[in-house]
């Protein structure tokens, strides 16, 4: 096995600084926030992606990730999550390729909705101020977002994840060290 | 690791100074008390609740430092969110300077080394219990409630398991019938605290026991509102610009209520007004129960003059 990158320099204050990065975007949809400066994790996982599995996951949650072995021995290292064998169990699916279909993970039940899963998917660019139309809590009146590197199916999967509300999977988009979030509740309209 | 002695932080007075203070973290404890396990578990449960607004989540409490009704879910919560480059503000009931609202304020400032402010305007996270402030809040403000019941069901309905099954299927008809019931026996909505509010078209949410005249404040809030229960164990929140409607009947509409007086400092019309007795003769009179904004009026007037 080939010698493991570290993890946070700061395990307190980065893992709390990320999780502000992450509250932010999730309580602002389409706000681009920064985490993962510093961080080199292995191919393909970004830093950001990266800094969002070491403040969030650990032996209390399940992990499913295609970024390979590499990959899997660095958060089995640094985050300790036992990994699913599929998609639909885990509460943490990172996608550093295509991602999985939505509606395949767990979008937790009625009356316990908080279980679904927290879907971070790796792509190529973010961009504020140009492509999506997002709408709904966290937006005053509309936020846009340009994604490049999803796939063409993303809104209309989408339209549907939110059409399940309160169940649903909450998504974090991570490129380079930028993340916007997509909360459950958010409206996405095509630019 | 053993929770510091609250009784001995008492007696460290100098900790306590009105204004900005900062200091040292204390060593022995992890940054902000809670080891770093509890804060994940944490920080996971408070962004599944800003992207289901208004839904009580259960999380896994941890003993804290102080007992329960001192505000240990809201303490906890601001524990799991604070970093280094926040400014905190306690109030408790509107004032910065109750016992409760100093103790919070000085675990703190031990515990995480961060500024404390009385002062609304220069707050990161305010930590609340019982009032909103009068200053509208900021989209780089986090606004902590502490929460004794979480449920606004649990008068209505006792039973944890059906009261998950009404939130599950927006089954709201007991709340809207206890309303009602106000309405027909004293001719309004006999309930001036806690009043319960919807979120975003869709989960029953109890406010904590602010009054009533607080709630238009929360809806479409800039800033970010997280309430936690450390008896009840549960975490919700409202994300910014978020709709929360008071409840209400389209013949007995809503209506924030004040005591109809001038407080009697600074002279606001405007403010949540708390009575005060003067003397035992009967003498009273009505302030303001936010004490940051009171001071600050007084301090403009007294400049004008
Ligand atoms: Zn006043």
């Amino acid at each position: 096995m080939s010698t493991l990158t570290p993890g946070f320099a700061d395990p307190v204050l980065d893992a709390q600084a990320t999780f502000r990065a992450v509250l932010e975007a999730m309580s602002r949809p389409g706000r681009i926030q920064r985490a993962g400066t510093g961080l080199r994790p292995p191919a393909p996982m970004m830093p950001a992606a990266a800094a969002v599995l070491l403040a969030l996951a650990d032996s209390g949650t399940t992990l499913w990730q295609d970024a390979g072995t590499d990959a899997e021995a660095w958060l089995r290292f640094h985050c300790g999550a036992p990994f699913a064998a599929m998609p639909a169990e885990a509460a943490f699916v990172l996608a550093t390729g295509a991602p999985p279909v939505i509606a395949d993970l767990n979008a937790g039940s009625e009356e316990e909705p908080e279980r679904g899963a927290t879907l971070i998917v790796q792509v190529a660019a973010l961009e504020e101020g140009a492509g999506w139309r997002l709408s709904g809590p966290g937006i005053e009146r509309e936020h846009r977002l340009a994604v490049t590197g999803l796939p063409s199916d993303f809104v209309a999967a989408w339209a549907r994840n939110r059409g399940r509300f309160p169940r649903g999977v909450d998504v974090i988009l991570c490129a380079g060290e930028r993340i916007a979030a997509l909360p459950r509740t958010v409206a996405i309209a095509e630019g | 690791m053993s929770p510091p002695d609250d009784r001995s932080a008492e007696g460290g007075g100098d900790l306590n100074r009105p204004g900005q203070t900062k200091g040292p973290v204390m060593e022995g404890y992890n940054f902000a008390y809670l080891d770093e396990a509890t804060k994940r578990m944490l920080r996971r449960t408070i962004l599944k609740a800003v992207a289901i607004p208004g839904h009580q989540i259960p999380f896994g409490a941890r003993e804290m430092p102080l007992p329960y009704g001192w505000g240990t879910g809201g303490i906890q919560v601001t524990a799991a969110i604070l970093g280094p480059s926040d400014t905190l503000k306690v109030i408790d009931q509107g004032a910065d300077d109750t016992t409760n609202a100093v103790s919070i304020r000085r675990f703190f400032t031990r515990v995480a080394g961060v500024a404390t402010t009385e002062r609304t305007a220069e707050a990161t996270i305010i930590q609340t219990r019982h009032r909103i402030p009068e200053q509208a809040l900021r989209e780089d403000q986090v606004i902590v409630y502490q929460v004794p019941q979480p449920e606004p069901l649990s008068r209505l309905e006792p039973r944890r398991a059906e009261t998950k099954r009404l939130h599950s299927l927006a089954d709201y008809g007991l709340m809207h019938v206890r309303l009602y019931e106000d309405i027909a026996r004293y001719g309004h909505i006999a309930k001036a605290y806690d009043y319960p509010v919807m979120v975003n078209g869709r989960y029953l949410m109890a406010p904590s026991p602010i009054p009533a005249f607080d709630n238009p404040k929360m809806d479409r809030m800039p800033a970010l509102q997280l309430f936690g229960a450390g008896r009840e164990k549960r975490i919700y929140a409202v994300p910014p610009y978020t709709e929360v409607r008071s409840l209400d009947f389209e013949d007995h509409p809503f209506r924030p209520i004040r005591a109809p007086h001038a407080c009697a400092l600074c002279g606001s019309r405007e403010s949540y007004l708390d009575e005060v007795i003067t003397d035992d003769r009967g003498g009273r009179l009505f302030v303001c129960s936010d004490t940051d904004y009171c001071s600050g009026r007084v301090a403009l007037r007294e400049a004008a003059e």
